[in-house]
């Protein structure tokens, strides 16, 4: 048992896991527990209370709206997302994301607003929830606000969420169901390995047709879009692929560590934004 | 330090204990139950050597509280088969040669049996998905995935097919 002590309780209602936050300085919010656990077992982590969310009931169900916009909750794994009849029918991009998160067993566990939370740079569902114009709710001390993913991350391992806020559900517009695509991810080995470089370059068929995203994971301090690279294909389509590679390859800033060097993944950006360009070509034809 | 009780039923029968809050649900299958099927090779959800079913879902058992598993229902490898009635993943494992020192073998049949209940007829791409969170260090993943592919048949009727000669 290599895990330093800690209290653990299990909320059941929203309200209850934020005011236990509140009562308990040093507490984090546990949902899978995947990068939770591992980081505390290195000891780069040592709260001193879990409050588990995923009793929560109001936490544990996808739901479409009366909108059509469909909420996910923090407690949904990231296997009943990518599962989901809805998010594979109108967001296959999200569910494709999804499914690149670690291997099977992971993703029974792992939620994707714990993907988000945690922040990496790597996390391979920010990108389709950037791509998506996708929207998180969140709960705190000081009241609820929504806040859009494009202002969700700050840093590597670091978001907009003030101390104690939960995330409580993530929107997906029902305006965003027209995108199709592909993510490109480069790893050192096919399966559980975080990426090196991400790439996914989209385009709409829904609301306004013939608009493109084109965001990256990994080779920034946040995953982040390039609005310039999708501003030049929405301009000239795939005939613009070359010059939209070299605005993302400008756009990110890379740094090099043991999954690749900065040089190769700015090269490699260029690469599958053109390949992700080419992709989309093939699919409308 | 808190401790729960918690009541869950493993292999089938209702377990009620008292746990610390930071034992993982592999510790307490281990050291608890003395269930030492599943192994604890990384700690840190790599090589899935721990899993299990929880809720009939493959679960990384070192990455999950023991008292997280409260009313849950768990599978472990002693929950599926014995050596007077192997299931026919166990048996395919042996046909194949899939086992040489056995320390991912639980790991992977379990992983093997969530992708078989969901997909009875998987394809050998779809078994390599399933599997590519269990690390083998000796056997190599040719003779595995064959097994999977032959239980997989045994268990829709299939007449299970005898491992061909390899030559070479
Ligand atoms: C072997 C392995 C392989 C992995 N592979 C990948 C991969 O390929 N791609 C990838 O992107 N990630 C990968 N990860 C990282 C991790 O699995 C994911 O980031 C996962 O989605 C995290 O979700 P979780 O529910 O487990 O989060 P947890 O560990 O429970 O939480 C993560 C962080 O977010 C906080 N948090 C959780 N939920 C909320 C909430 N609702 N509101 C506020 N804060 C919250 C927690 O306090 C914690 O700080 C891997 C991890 C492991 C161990
Ligand atoms: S021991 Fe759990 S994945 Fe390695
Ligand atoms: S048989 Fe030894 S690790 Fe797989």
């Amino acid at each position: 048992m290599l895990l330093s002590r800690f209290e653990y309780a299990a909320a059941r209602t929203v309200e209850e896991a934020v005011s236990r936050w509140g009562e308990s300085p040093g507490a984090a919010y546990l949902a899978g527990g995947t990068d939770l656990l591992t980081q505390m077992r290195i000891g780069k982590r040592a709260p001193r209370l879990l409050i588990d969310i995923k009793r929560i009931d109001d936490l544990s169900a996808i739901r479409e709206r009366t909108n059509g916009d469909l909420s996910i909750g923090a407690a949904v794994p990231l296997a009943a997302i990518a599962e989901h009849p809805i998010v594979r029918e109108r967001y296959p991009l999200l569910a494709e994301c999804c499914t690149r998160v670690g291997a099977r067993p992971l993703r029974s566990r792992a939620t994707m607003i714990g993907n988000i939370c945690n922040a990496s740079p790597a996390a391979d569902t920010a990108v389709a929830l950037l791509a998506l114009d996708a929207e998180a709710a969140a709960c705190g001390p000081s009241g609820s606000r929504a806040i859009r993913i494009a202002d969700f991350f700050t840093g590597p391992g670091e978001t907009s969420l003030l101390p104690g806020e939960l995330v409580t559900e993530v929107v997906l517009p029902l305006a965003a169901s027209g995108w199709r695509g592909a993510y490109f991810r480069l790893s050192r080995r096919r399966g559980m390995d975080l990426a090196t470089v991400g790439v996914l370059v989209a385009r709409s068929n829904g609301e306004d047709p013939g608009r493109h995203r084109v965001a990256l994971a990994s080779v920034a301090p946040t995953p982040l879009r390039v609005p310039e690279a999708e501003a030049c294909l929405d301009r000239n389509g795939a005939a613009a692929a070359p010059r939209a590679a070299e605005i993302a390859r400008e756009a990110c800033r890379p740094i090099t560590d043991l999954r690749g060097t900065a040089a190769y993944r700015r090269e490699m950006v260029g690469v599958l934004v053109r390949r992700g360009a080419a992709a989309l070509d093939r699919r409308t034809k | 330090m808190t401790e729960h009780t918690i009541t869950l039923r493993v292999n089938g029968l209702e377990e009620s204990r008292t746990v610390p809050s930071n034992q993982t649900l592999l510790s307490f299958l281990r050291d608890t139950l003395d269930l030492t099927g599943a192994k604890e090779g990384c700690g840190e959800g790599e090589c899935g050597s721990c899993i299990v079913l929880v809720d009939d879902k493959p679960v990384n058992s070192c990455l999950m509280l023991a008292v997280e598993a409260d009313g849950c229902s768990v599978t472990t490898i002693e929950g599926i088969g014995d050596a007077s009635r192997l299931h026919p993943l166990q048996s395919a494992f042996l046909a194949h040669t899939a086992v040489q020192c056995g320390f991912c073998t639980p790991g992977m049949i379990l992983a093997g049996l969530a992708l078989l209940r969901e997909n009875p007829s998987p394809t050998e791409a779809e078994i390599r998905s399933a599997l590519s969170g269990n690390l083998c260090r000796c056997t190599g993943y040719r003779q595995i995935i064959d097994a999977v592919l032959a239980a997989a048949a045994a268990m829709r009727g299939e007449a299970a097919r005898a491992p061909e000669e390899k030559t070479g």
